[in-house]
């Protein structure tokens, strides 16, 4: 498979993207106060870099490119949860619930590794692309529910840190994305070829472009009422 | 088969949504603003409120100010949205009304949003109008 232009442009803007969120967080001092999300779009920037010199040494359909596509895909999803895990806190911050929460985040890592697992050992005869993909699709779909719940908590509890409110909400529209595609590539696998090959790579985009948005354009102090979000506008 | 076809139409409500929120947090931030009477004029507009249909007028006269290079993402960002709501309000307007009027109102809060960036932009170009004679000078 030859790599075009537009596969060249979304690989240096998704790698350029990913690096310019980990230099703003680093120059604003707040690489610790996003530990984990600095650590995410760190290693995002890396598996892409990573993902070209691996397509270019071995080619597309190596064995090679594609153990380390599905690895990396699954190291970025155990950062990713981490991730969301970090928004919780932030959230909870004034309750003092940081232990619970990293328990729960412990538990769900555990409850996941098991799930996929079980699901390795069930399909181990033949482990076709089409459970890589269905197993993907069931991980993304726990984000989309965890994040869906935690712009729950921040309704409730009336959170207005503006930067905050866009970290979640970048990062819900992400996992939906990312969900919905895996599925649709689960229930019509004819449309991975033509339109779904493209989904992906662009909405890999999607997440360090909002973020670096949020970054390096809203201050920590800005603050927004989320009724202004689920209400008209004026 | 039933759980991806679930999980497919769960994501794709979700992802709707959380679209729309963060169109919405990008917009809210330019609602607070209060315009100048100089891009009243600029844009013509009269009353206090805008319509929907001046967003592409508005984002002309943007286009035609100095860029401050700052602003390109959320002015693209907000320029989807508009396109979907665009989208949504031609295909409700026969079939479900509330939901072609409420695509009206954020099409209306689109173009404040567009008016705040002219304004902006119009300041812009002012400080550098006055940077450059102060420099001539």
């Amino acid at each position: 498979m030859q790599l075009g232009p537009a596969d060249y442009l979304i690989w240096i803007v998704s790698f350029a993207l990913e690096a310019y969120v980990v230099v703003c967080l680093a120059f604003h001092k707040d690489t610790f106060r996003y530990f984990s999300l600095n650590l995410y779009m760190l290693a995002a920037a890396l598996v892409t870099l990573g993902h070209y010199l691996t397509f270019h040494t071995y080619g597309y359909s190596s064995m090679q490119y594609r153990y380390f596509y599905y690895y990396s895909e699954s190291l970025l999803i155990i950062l990713i949860y981490f991730t969301v895990m970090e928004l919780y806190q932030h959230v909870f911050r004034e309750m003092n619930v940081s232990r619970y929460i990293r328990g729960a985040a412990a538990l769900l890592l555990i409850a996941t590794a098991f799930f996929s697992y079980a699901v390795v050992r069930q399909n181990k005869d033949h482990l076709t692309s089409r459970f890589v993909v269905e197993l993907g699709q069931n991980l993304y779909f726990v984000g989309v529910v965890l994040t869906y719940l935690l712009w729950g908590a921040i309704l409730k509890l009336r959170e207005t840190r503006t930067r905050l409110i866009q970290l979640v909400l970048a990062l819900g529209v992400y996992f939906s994305a990312t969900a919905g595609t895996y599925a649709l590539r689960n229930l019509f696998p004819g449309l991975q070829e033509s339109f779904l090959r493209w989904v992906p790579p662009l909405i890999g985009t999607w997440l360090p472009l909002a973020w670096a948005y949020t970054f390096s354009k809203i201050p920590e102090d800005a603050r927004l009422a989320t009724a202004r979000l689920m209400v008209r506008a004026r | 088969m039933i759980v991806a076809s679930l999980i497919c139409v769960f994501s794709i409500a979700a992802f709707l949504q959380f679209f729309v929120w963060h169109c919405r947090s990008i917009i809210a931030s330019s609602r607070r603003v209060e315009l100048s009477e100089r891009v009243r004029e600029v844009a013509g507009i009269e009353s206090r409120d805008f319509n929907g249909e001046d967003f592409h007028r508005l984002l002309q006269l943007v286009r035609l100010c100095p860029d401050r290079g700052d602003d390109r993402g959320e002015i693209r960002a907000v320029g989807t949205y508009y396109g979907l709501l665009n989208v949504l309000g031609r295909i409700a307007r026969q079939t479900i009304p509330p939901i072609a009027a409420w695509a009206e109102q954020e099409r209306e809060s689109c173009s404040y949003f567009a008016a705040v960036a002219l304004d902006r932009r119009i300041s812009y170009s002012r400080d550098l109008f006055t940077q450059q004679i102060a420099d001539r000078l």
